[in-house]
């Protein structure tokens, strides 16, 4: 019996390993992240594995996780977007304007005020979708500089709007309810963002019009060939992954309570980093929904990680550049993997 | 014939260059070569020959240092040797010139030869004397291109050129080829066996690859047939007949590739009239196809026949001239319009314009009708009848092996054609524009597409095939249009179909 164990031991760590292996190579190095994640920040706070912080990372990540999933249409075919960040302070200055305005000429009228704030922030954020829609799609702009002119002029805009001061003097009903309000005990923005996910998901799954994104950047020839019309399909992508962003920052100014030109300036690196951890790939026509929760999941239980260790908020920006070098180099490996024999 | 096998001893016979001995690789789910005990000549020209996926690349790619090997040994005169790298394969003087180019468009000739092994002087590119060697080289070659011009704005035949004389700019003992004259022309071809028999005469060992059955009679010394990933036979080029070739290749005796299609034209169903395009490509192109006829397109490369199946296509933009479809005048045809109305093209680069390669090989299939019956509703896709109905084509394609939810690049070559087949099958076209439908097709897939370009002629369809392989031309058309310089030069019908008379306008001479 004793002299068999070792073996049997050894059998088994060798057979833990090729499964550890297959499973990275299946999915990714995701998975071990959000492992190591959760047991690295379990062993350095107590308090990380409670059933409130849970709720917290999930309701944290809400923001990030709508945006990445924007991010990811325009992954998917083959570009991306780096205005998301402006398009959330857009959303956020001239939906706090509205509000206040109508709030103020017309304080009865909480609902109009509401209703009005969001429609016209929802239309200014998609606005900037539809003018990188515009330029990718009709004028071939490379999404690149498509996107990082409009993050400039949206930018510009949102602070000239507010001269840099946040807006205040919405009504307080929007923040209780889309904020901090709670449905059967779960936080509103959960609920949005489980309605966005599942929308999503039936239109890149379920519909043509999600197959034909994956087909423009899967080869964009092919799909022109095909009889698809890709500039529809590039344009309704920005203006899609816009109106995303827009939504996450109408939550977000909930959340605030103000209308703030400043928020969102970390989007852009975080939504990308969301998707390339979650295997979206970058030449466009590769990644999955579901991933991509998960990836902005990561990103947020690391976040809330270091704050529970106490790590500095400076800290966390180098650690999240990081993750995202880290991811990037981890993919690479397993496509070598991928392609090497012997597995 | 003894070869040499204790090792050291190469008994009567020439030494070989180089040897495999038990040389094996698996990639994920399969091996692609298994145990393959290969060896070249000094100053031969050895074909290897074999199906599409029979494992020809993956061998090569180990002797050019591509790629490793999972088990065997590679001997070099003898001297087991193990290459690393592509550049570890060189400094053994083997080059190889891959089907894909590895050039850098936007530099000059000479940059691009002497990439990686730049002449320098105290530290800096000496681009004087680097121009001055790469114009001696490509005059010992006997290519007439400038070195100075930018790669990128070379045809790929030129490209090509580039790509074969970057493996001369060192010593030279083994040059492997690639499929190189895929994309040549039979001027160029011709300028290319002249070298190869050049360089043989220098004692090079040449690996070279081809479909081509003409070529092997015409270079090869030796053959060496792959199937399956074993080595099934090397056989001597001169005394093996056709037919023996092909049993080795596929186990199985083929007869004609060539089936004999009934054709029985009907009214026309494309016609176009003094076609211009905007980029000059065609000039005045007048061509009408018929139902239930296969009417052929030949001519060079850069003679227009592929920009016409594009423009016809609406994929080109079309300046004057016009374009009719099943009695419809079509002004600006769009590829969305044109697949509405009946008219399905296949693109000649399946690469480049046909597939997306890192997608399931069924999305493929159903492309280029997810929105239509019975795929989806218009608004929501039906996933299972989607994989139920690939699958179906699949197998009337003889797609046997592979499953269709694999990524797309992990098809060989002939079956990632019969995928794009099979999109043609998902909708109902009247019209099959086919261009270059064989390319890089092994002969058994090669008669597959064959017999399923007949059977939808017979089915009466009108079918245009724009080909540069002769054969197909001349067996499978029932008209030929012969383009040059963007037009037709000369219409063909029955027994005026012959490789004289394509021949003879391919250059801008009238036929007789």
């Amino acid at each position: 019996m004793m002299t068999k164990n070792p073996g049997t031991t050894a059998q088994f760590a060798f057979n833990i390993s090729i499964f550890t292996k297959k499973l990275f190579i299946r999915l990714g190095i995701l998975p071990f992240l959000l492992a190591i994640a959760v047991i690295v920040f379990a062993l350095m706070s107590e308090n990380f594995l409670t059933g409130r912080n849970i709720m917290n990372v999930l309701r944290q990540s809400v923001y990030l996780t709508i945006v990445s999933l924007g991010q990811m249409l325009a992954l998917l075919t083959g570009g991306f977007d780096l205005s998301v960040g402006t398009i959330l302070a857009l959303t956020s200055v001239v939906g706090a304007l509205t509000m206040a305005s109508v709030y103020a000429a017309a304080p009865e009228a909480i609902w109009l005020a509401i209703t009005a704030g969001c429609i016209a922030g929802l239309g200014a954020g998609t606005l900037v979708g539809v003018v990188n829609g515009v330029g990718v799609a009709v004028f071939n702009v490379s999404p690149f500089m498509m996107s990082l002119g409009m993050a400039s002029v949206g930018f510009g805009i949102a602070l000239y709007l507010t001269g840099g001061v946040p807006v205040y003097g919405m009504p307080v009903e929007f923040g209780d309810l889309f904020g901090f309000g709670t449905l059967l005990g779960i936080p509103v923005p959960l609920f949005a963002v489980s309605i966005v996910a599942v929308v999503l998901y039936l239109i890149l799954y379920r519909t043509p019009f999600g197959r034909y994104i994956y087909a423009v950047g899967g080869n964009i020839k092919a799909a022109r060939l095909s009889g698809i019309s890709t500039r529809w399909v590039l344009f309704l992508t920005y203006v899609l992954c816009a109106a995303l962003a827009a939504f996450a920052g109408l939550l977000l100014t909930a959340r605030l309570d103000t209308g703030e030109a400043n928020i969102g300036a970390t989007m852009p690196l975080q939504s990308i980093a969301a998707c390339v951890i979650a295997g979206v790939s970058l030449r466009g026509g590769v990644g999955r929904l579901e991933n991509v929760i998960l990836g902005a999941l990561l990103i947020g239980l690391v976040q809330n990680g270091m704050n529970l260790a106490r790590i500095e908020s400076y800290l966390q920006i180098v650690v999240l550049g990081a993750l995202l070098i880290l991811a990037v180099i981890a993919d690479q490996f397993r496509l070598s993997l991928l392609r090497s024999p012997g597995i | 014939m003894q070869r040499g096998e204790t090792g050291t001893g190469c008994g009567r016979n020439p030494c070989p260059i180089v040897r495999t001995v038990g040389l094996t690789r698996d990639f994920p789910g399969i091996r692609a070569l298994d145990s393959v005990d290969f060896s070249l000549l000094a100053g031969e020209v050895h074909v290897i020959f074999g199906e599409n996926g029979a494992g020809k690349s993956t061998l090569i790619s180990m002797l050019a240092g591509a790629i490793k090997s999972t088990s065997g040994r590679i001997l070099f005169r003898d001297r087991p040797v193990e290459f690393d790298s592509v550049h570890a394969a060189r400094n053994f003087g083997i080059s190889a010139v891959f089907q894909e180019f590895s050039l850098i468009p936007q530099m000059t000739i000479a940059e691009n030869i002497f990439l990686g092994a730049e002449e320098v002087r105290r530290g800096l590119l000496d681009s004087r004397k680097q121009l001055r060697k790469a114009r001696e080289l490509l005059e010992r070659l006997d290519f007439h291109l400038d070195p100075e011009s930018k790669v990128e704005r070379l045809s790929r035949a030129q490209q090509q050129i580039v790509e074969i004389a970057k493996a001369f700019r060192s010593n030279l003992s083994v040059l492997i080829l690639d499929e190189p004259t895929a994309s040549l022309t039979g001027h160029e071809t011709q300028q290319l066996f002249r070298l190869i028999r050049k360089i043989k005469q220098q004692d090079v060992a040449i690996v070279y690859i081809t479909h081509r059955i003409a070529e092997i009679a015409e270079l090869g010394d030796r053959i060496s047939v792959l199937r399956d990933g074993k080595l099934v036979g090397t056989v001597d080029a001169k005394s093996t007949t056709n037919d023996e070739l092909i049993h080795l290749m596929t186990g199985r005796v083929v007869g004609d590739v060539f089936p004999t299609v009934k054709f029985n034209p009907g009214g026309i169903v494309l016609e176009t009239n003094d076609l211009h395009s905007f980029d000059g490509s065609l000039n005045g192109a007048s061509v009408s196809v018929r139902s239930g006829e296969i009417v052929g397109i030949a001519g060079l490369i850069g003679s227009g026949k592929s920009r016409f199946g594009k423009a016809c296509f609406g994929a080109l933009p079309i300046e004057s001239g016009s374009l009719s479809f099943k009695g419809e005048q079509i002004r600006k045809p769009t590829p969305a319009g044109m697949l509405n109305r009946g008219f399905m093209y296949l693109p000649p680069d399946r690469r480049d314009e046909g597939l997306m390669m890192m997608r399931p090989a069924f999305e493929n299939v159903t492309l280029a009708a997810i929105s239509k019956s019975p795929f989806s509703n218009g608004w929501i896709v039906n996933g299972r009848t989607e994989k139920l109905v690939a699958d179906d084509l699949a197998n009337r394609l003889n797609l046997v092996p592979q499953r269709l939810d694999q990524t797309t690049e992990h098809f060989s070559g002939g079956n990632q054609q019969k995928l794009m087949l099979a999109r043609s099958l998902t909708r109902k076209f009247d019209f099959f524009l086919f261009d270059e439908p064989t390319v890089g097709v092994d002969v058994g897939t090669r008669s597959t597409i064959y017999e399923f370009i007949a059977l939808l002629c017979e089915e009466g369809a009108a079918v245009l095939l724009i080909s540069s392989d002769m054969a197909e031309i001349l067996e499978l058309s029932n008209r030929v249009y012969v383009f040059f310089a963007g037009s037709v030069q000369a219409e063909l019908s029955e027994d005026q179909i012959t490789e004289e008379n394509v021949l003879a306008s391919f250059f801008g001479r009238k036929a007789a």
